[in-house]
């Protein structure tokens, strides 16, 4: 119908895509600006795993984010002093988190750093 | 944008709707809720006051007299957001929660001291957002800042949402807000200028008006009550705006 095919035609050239777009790429770098809180609890966990498998220099870990336009990547430079023969064990989960929010959280964390 | 409207009309329906209800004005400083409310003349305590011990909680409450079990509890005007702080604020909560039903907030605009003290005596969190992409971006940011603080559920409320700019394809659909924000949707109210003029009278919408936005505020309520109320359609319906024209113009009617 005409009516239909103006709609289309319409809605294609409006800004609302442009707002959308505008906004993800926004979000993304917003949503990776982390606490300096969750990055060090990041890289005490990171460590934790690690070094099961090698030893490294703990006191040269570098991290960062790289932000390019549509995306956003963490990036982690963890200078290894050696490599471990087997895997320590796992660590029991004493030190994990209760997981009262997590419920909430788990639907936004997709699309985050 | 719109939360003092939106605390103002959701505690009228509660209150029809047979609730007891307290609005509270967490704006310290920027107070509205009153004027809003119509209830500005009858101010004579707030909240602080209570805190201080300069009157009894029952003396700063003011009742509404248009319907049963409504009451406002206001902010002090002439004071700074640094008069009170957290641990206070949920002491509040707590003596209201044993006389109410329903704990309105009226946070004030912002993501410091005074946001973060409407905030912390709440159990749960209701984010008013515009679909434009500044407001959006806002929503974001205080959605991150409302899940760190542990609060559970957090809900949306899209507000002047223009039916005939989404249709023409120049405002976000409340599904891209959706996406976006990954959140659950509380409610979509339209712009409507019947806001204005009720804001002008100081007597919410909720009162009386068939208005579109306030059948939203109705809905968003009932929601609150826990009922289960669909969402109507605002983007498709076909009733104004630029296509509406065209048919009228072409002799169309339906
Ligand atoms: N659905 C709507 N339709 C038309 N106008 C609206 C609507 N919602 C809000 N407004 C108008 O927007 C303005 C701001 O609303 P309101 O005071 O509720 O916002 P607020 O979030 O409390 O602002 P502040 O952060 O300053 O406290 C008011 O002039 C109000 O009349
Ligand atoms: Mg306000």
């Amino acid at each position: 119908m005409a009516m239909e095919f103006l709609k289309k035609f319409f809605s294609r050239g409006g800004s609302k895509n442009t707002a959308k777009e505008r906004l993800q790429i926004v979000l993304i770098h917003d949503r990776a600006d982390i606490s300096p809180e969750m990055l060090d609890s990041l890289r005490r966990d990171m460590i934790g795993v690690i070094t099961r498998y090698m030893d490294i220099d703990t006191s040269k870990i570098e991290m960062d984010f790289d932000r390019e336009d549509r995306s956003v990547a963490f990036v982690a430079n963890i200078p290894v002093i050696r490599i471990k023969r087997t895997p320590l064990p796992e660590e029991t989960g004493g030190e994990k988190k209760d997981d009262g929010g997590k419920k909430t959280q788990s639907k936004r964390k997709t699309g985050r750093a | 944008m719109g939360k003092t409207t939106t605390t103002s009309n959701i505690a009228v329906a509660l209150a029809r709707g047979g609730h007891r209800v307290v609005a509270v004005d967490a704006d310290i400083g920027l107070r509205n809720l009153d004027v809003i409310m119509g209830l500005e003349n009858r101010v004579v305590y707030n909240f602080i006051d209570v805190l201080e011990g300069t009157c009894r909680l029952h003396q700063a409450l003011v009742r509404d007299k248009r319907v049963e079990n409504l009451f406002l509890l206001p902010a002090a005007q002439t004071r700074t957001k640094d008069a009170v702080n957290s641990a206070q604020m949920e002491e509040l909560c707590a003596m209201l929660r044993k006389e109410f039903d329903f704990i309105l907030l009226d946070s004030p605009a912002g993501i410091e001291s005074g946001f973060r003290n409407a905030a912390v005596g709440a159990d749960e969190a209701i984010v008013i957002a515009t679909p434009e992409v500044s407001s959006v971006r806002d929503a974001d940011r205080i959605i991150g800042l409302l899940e760190s603080m542990g609060k559970t559920p957090i809900r949306l409320v899209i507000n002047r949402l223009r039916p005939n700019l989404v249709r023409q394809g120049d405002m976000l659909e409340v599904s891209d807000v959706l996406d976006i924000l990954a959140i659950d949707l509380l409610g979509i109210v339209p712009e409507d200028d019947s806001v204005v003029k009720a804001s002008n009278r100081g007597e919410p919408l909720t009162f009386t008006d068939t208005s579109p936005a306030s059948k939203a505020f109705q809905r968003i309520a009932l929601r609150i009550a826990g009922e289960d109320v669909p969402f109507p359609k605002f983007d498709e319906d076909r009733s104004s705006g630029f296509f509406a024209a065209l048919r009228k113009f072409f002799g169309r009617t339906e």
